[in-house]
Formats: C-alpha cells, sequence, structure tokens
C-alpha cells in the first residue's frame, strides 16, 4: 500500500437541486496511474473541479496530500497540475513564453525556469517550435504543450482530463506513452479521465468507473472483474447437442476437468477462460446503471 | 501585493502595450489630438484675445476652435470608448479560449486575475493620458511658447486624475460585462449601448421626467424654471459623462462656481474671479466622489460575480 495521494469523501455536487455528482468516494494512491472512466456527462469534469477547488462541493470534501481543496486551494495546486479538457494558451505568445508565465504564476525562480520549461519541452518534443507562436500550433502540439504546461511546475500528482480527445492516432499514442513516461521517470501519480476504454485499459494501473456522478466501480481491472462475476450465475450444467457445458465460479478446477474426461463417453474436454474485458465491464455498467 | 497579482499585472500589461487595439488608439488619438493643438494654435494665433490672459494654457484645452470640438469633449467622447476596448473582453476571451483553467490552476488567488487585469487597464489608460497630455503639452510650448503656471499644473494634474477615474469606470464596466456574458460581442454591444445611453440618451430622459414633475409653461416664474433644471441635474447626474464633464469645466475654467442654472443666476452678482485650485475641488467634489464610487461600484459588482462563478472553459 502506496501513501495516499488523493483522496474523496461524499463528494457530492448539485446545479439547481440536479445532482451531477453523487456521494462520491475515490481513493488514489502514490504512483498510480488512475483511469477515471465514465461516458460524457457522467460529471467527470465537475469532479476534477472540485479537485482543484475551482469549483465548490456541494458537500463532501477532497484532500490531496492531506491539503483540503476547498480550503487550502493553493497548496494544492503547488503540488497538483491540470491539465484541462481543450487545453487553451495565448495564441500570440510562443510556447516558451507561455511556459514562462506559467512558472512566474507558480512563484518558480527565474534562474531555475528556464532550464525548466527547456527539459519540458524536450520531454514533450516541443524543443524545435519553442519559439513559435501558440496559433500556429496543430490540435496535437497544443495538446503536448498542454502536458509540458502539466510537467514544468514539477507536480507530485497530475489531473489530465481528456488528455486525447480530438486527436489522430499517432498523436494519441504519443500522448500515452508520455504519460507512462511521467508516471514512471518523472514519479508523478496521474489521475486519468477519459471514456476512452482501450487507452485507459493500456496505461492505467487502476480505473474507477463514473456514472450519473456515482463512483460504480473501483479497483485493478482484475478486481473489478471478478466482483462482476461474482455477481454472475452460478455453476451449471447445459447441454447442447453433443457438447456438454460445464459453467463453475469462480473457477474449474483442476481435480474437476480430471473428473469430467473420466467420465464415460466423454472424448475431450476443452478449457475456457472468461476474464471481463474492461469493455465488457464497462457496457455492463452502463446498461445496468 | 500579492505575487500572483504581480504576474499576471506584468503580462498583461505587456499585454496591452503590445495589442493592436492599443496601437490603433494610440495613434488615432495622438492625431485628433495634434491636429487639435495644430488648428487651435492657428486661430489663436490670429485672435489671441480668444484667450484668458490669467488662465492661458488652460484655456488651450477648454477652447474649441472652428468645427472642431474642444480636447475635454474630446476626451469625455473617447474616454468611454478606451476604457470599453480594454475592457469588454477582459475574462470571456479567457473563457473562449480556454486559458481561463490553465490560469486559475496555478498556485494564485482567483481575484489575482481580476485585480491584475484591472490595474493592468488603468495602469495602460494612466499611459495613454499622461503621453498625450505631455504631447500637446510640448506642442502648446513649441509653437505658441505658452508656459504653464504652477497653479496651471496642478489642475492638469487633478484632470489627470479624474481623466483616469472616469476611464477606469468604463473599464470596469467593460470587465463587469466580460463577467457576465460568455460572448466578447454580446459584452461589447452592451457595453456601447449603455454608454450611448448614459452620454446621449439621459439628457431626453431627464427632460421628460423633469418635466412631468413640474411643468413649465410660458407663466412658469423663474422658481418653477430653476427647480425644473434642478430636477434635470438630478437626474443627469446617474451618469458618469455628465458628472465628469462637471468636474472638467470646474477643474480646467477656474472661475466655474456651480452647475446648471443656479450659475446663471448667482453669476450675475458675481465678479467672474477665478477660484484657487481647492476652492474648485470644493465645487467638485460630489461629483468626484460620485466618479469614484461609480467605479468602485462597477468594479465590485465583477469582482463578487467573478468569484462565485465556476471556472470551467465554454
Amino acid at each position: 500500500m502506496g501513501n495516499i495521494v488523493l483522496e474523496a469523501k461524499n463528494l457530492s455536487k448539485a446545479y439547481n437541486h440536479t445532482k451531477v455528482v453523487d456521494n462520491l468516494d475515490l481513493r488514489i494512491e502514490e504512483g498510480e496511474i488512475f483511469g477515471f472512466l465514465g461516458p460524457n456527462g457522467a460529471g467527470k469534469t465537475t469532479t476534477i473541479l472540485m479537485m482543484l477547488g475551482l469549483t465548490e462541493p456541494t458537500s463532501g470534501e477532497v484532500n490531496i496530500f492531506g491539503y483540503n481543496s476547498t480550503r487550502e486551494p493553493l497548496k494544492v495546486k503547488k503540488i497538483t497540475s491540470y491539465l484541462p479538457e481543450n487545453v487553451g494558451f495565448y495564441e500570440d505568445l510562443t510556447a516558451q513564453e507561455n511556459l514562462k508565465y506559467i512558472t512566474r504564476l507558480n512563484g518558480i525562480p527565474e534562474r531555475e525556469a528556464d532550464s525548466k520549461i527547456e527539459e519540458a519541452l524536450e520531454i514533450v518534443g516541443l524543443s524545435k517550435v519553442a519559439r513559435l507562436e501558440v496559433g500556429k500550433y496543430s490540435k496535437g502540439m497544443k495538446q503536448r504543450l498542454g502536458m509540458g504546461a502539466a510537467l514544468v511546475k514539477e507536480p507530485k500528482l497530475a489531473i489530465l482530463d481528456e488528455p486525447t480527445t480530438g486527436i489522430d492516432p499517432k498523436g494519441v499514442e504519443e500522448i500515452l506513452q508520455l504519460i507512462v513516461k511521467m508516471s514512471k521517470e518523472q514519479n508523478i501519480t496521474i489521475l486519468l479521465s477519459s471514456h476512452l476504454l482501450y487507452q485507459v485499459q493500456k496505461i492505467c494501473t487502476k480505473i474507477g468507473i463514473i456514472s450519473q456522478g456515482r463512483m460504480v466501480a473501483q479497483g485493478t481491472i482484475k478486481e473489478i472483474g471478478e466482483n462482476l462475476r461474482k455477481g454472475e450465475k452460478e455453476s451449471g450444467l447445459e447441454e447442447k447437442e453433443e457438447v456438454l457445458e460445464v459453467k463453475a465460479n469462480p473457477q474449474l478446477t483442476p481435480d474437476l476437468i480430471e473428473a469430467i474426461r473420466k467420465m464415460e463417453g466423454v472424448r475431450g474436454v476443452e478449457k475456457k477462460t472468461t476474464d471481463y474485458s474492461l469493455e465488457e465491464i464497462y457496457i455492463k455498467y452502463f446498461r445496468e446503471g | 501585493m500579492s505575487s500572483g497579482l504581480k504576474v499576471v499585472f506584468w503580462k498583461e500589461m505587456a499585454d496591452y502595450l503590445g495589442s493592436r487595439k492599443f496601437i490603433i488608439l494610440f495613434i488615432v488619438i495622438l492625431v485628433t489630438a495634434v491636429s487639435l493643438v495644430y488648428i487651435l494654435s492657428q486661430s489663436i494665433t490670429a485672435n489671441p484675445t480668444a484667450l484668458s490672459p490669467d488662465y492661458m494654457f488652460l484655456n488651450l484645452f477648454t477652447v474649441s476652435a472652428g468645427s472642431l470640438p474642444s480636447f475635454i469633449f474630446f476626451i469625455s467622447f473617447f474616454g468611454p470608448l478606451i476604457g470599453i476596448i480594454f475592457g469588454f473582453d477582459a475574462i470571456n476571451s479567457e473563457r473562449s479560449k480556454g486559458t481561463i483553467s490553465t490560469v486559475l490552476s496555478q498556485p494564485i488567488y482567483r481575484d489575482a486575475l481580476i485585480n491584475g487585469k484591472f490595474l493592468a487597464g488603468l495602469a495602460t489608460i494612466a499611459i495613454i493620458l499622461i503621453s498625450i497630455i505631455l504631447i500637446i503639452l510640448g506642442l502648446e510650448l513649441g509653437i505658441l511658447g505658452i508656459v504653464p503656471n504652477t497653479e496651471e499644473i496642478s489642475r492638469m494634474l487633478m484632470f489627470f486624475v479624474a481623466s483616469v477615474i472616469y476611464i477606469g469606470f468604463w473599464l470596469s464596466l467593460g470587465i463587469l460585462f466580460s463577467i457576465v456574458f460568455r460572448q466578447t460581442t454580446t459584452s461589447a454591444l452592451v457595453a456601447v449601448m449603455v454608454w450611448i445611453f448614459l452620454a446621449f440618451f439621459i439628457l431626453m430622459i431627464a427632460s421628460v421626467i423633469a418635466d412631468q414633475i413640474v411643468p413649465l409653461d410660458q407663466n412658469s416664474t423663474l422658481e418653477m424654471v430653476a427647480k425644473n433644471e434642478n430636477i434635470k441635474n438630478m437626474i443627469m447626474r446617474i451618469s458618469p459623462v455628465v458628472l465628469f464633464q462637471e468636474i472638467i469645466v470646474a477643474l480646467l475654467n477656474p472661475s466655474a462656481r456651480a452647475f446648471g442654472i443656479t450659475s446663471l443666476i448667482q453669476a450675475t452678482d458675481l465678479l467672474p474671479t477665478p477660484l484657487p485650485l481647492s476652492q474648485s475641488l470644493m465645487v467638485i467634489w460630489p461629483q468626484f466622489v460620485g466618479l469614484i464610487a461609480l467605479m468602485l461600484i462597477c468594479f465590485a459588482a465583477s469582482y463578487i460575480i467573478f468569484m462565485r462563478q465556476e471556472i470551467r472553459a465554454t
């Protein structure tokens, strides 16, 4: 068990009495890449805004490294980077100048700032265009600059809100690699919000599924799959023409397989394990939700 | 001054001073001011008695030559435009570009953004005004050889302060609309509408209301005319344009003692001696306070609304 980086307790947010986030509990440990999954409008961005103190929760609270997001937003924002969905930069300034503004807002001394900016731009692969106005950047480049902006303040936690929307497959791949790099090389804990399953499945160590403002499942993909299976039908037999289907939950033991093989008239045994893929988990939750 | 505020202030300053709107505005004002001075000096050289001998320098700002308006009319007319131009997209453009989330997710207080923008706007306006005044001063010295005396210099300083506050009101109005309206075009249009209303239509409305309360006809006594006029003036003083015009009249014309019809009635019994600056300030003190209050109310409203808003890019 690592240290707890982020903890949300009974977090709720209502707009005009409509609950957008409803008693949400969330816990992220150090070093994780946490996939915050949910369809559009599930309350992901609102939850994130509450984490950063950019909007006030109706009830409940969020603590990041022990600092309360609503009461001590400055301390939270000092160690947390936020990459908003559709990140924006000052288009008439260069990438380097934009990052400079961010380092200044973070109170990073001018001397250190330049080398940190250079390093961040190097990591996201924008060194060559550092002195180009951001207005001339493509969408993918802007998104990478957003990652650079998240890196430059050397945070302990990075909250990335839909970092791959509107980006071509190659760009998506680059960004996903960057996220893994951030996590492994810079030791940054990451919260990745997304509605795109395969990306989350690819890089996240843990996931939380949010639906209609509620956290419906949380854990590793395997854990969630197992939980789902517990709720499934118990073991049973089913006869289909020449085949006898034996279903066992949680699993077929070798003894059982051996016993079946020895049975009269059995010509062969085929073993199949059904692991829930994230997609199945997802569809299952949202059909029910 | 918190560090976040300082950073925002300098960034916005650099933005304003390097922006295209600043350069265009500066050129327009400069060209107009220079041609005003030029034509004025032409007509004054032809007819030197147009200026009062005591306050020749101040007179240059109040005298109008030919079809051209006077300099003070020019400021009271263009001032609102300058303020609105610098304020109308302050917050909503940050929203539409998505930069507001980037900036406010950094460790700064939320009010640093709005305070920094407002102060940077005020500073930019002060720079524009002071350079225009200095340019005019230089031209006057060069062309006409009129040297301002100390009284005139202190009056010019007060005029400068009043103008900054006046334009500051329009700046904070622009910022308020940039917070309330998500579209920059909406906030610009509404701000211009308010300006046109307060500058032009308020006079008509004030007359209509005054005539309703105290109807005038051919048999009306002087008292009733005065009452009607007073009501009209009270209503018109809602408008910062009117307040500002009264302030600069008193500042730049040292013999002004009162406004409206009272000034006409009293003037017949008074010697038209100029007042010292302190006395002129006494005359317009209520207007001055009113103007400052209007600016602060506008800014306070923007502040409160902004602090309660959710920071989410649109």
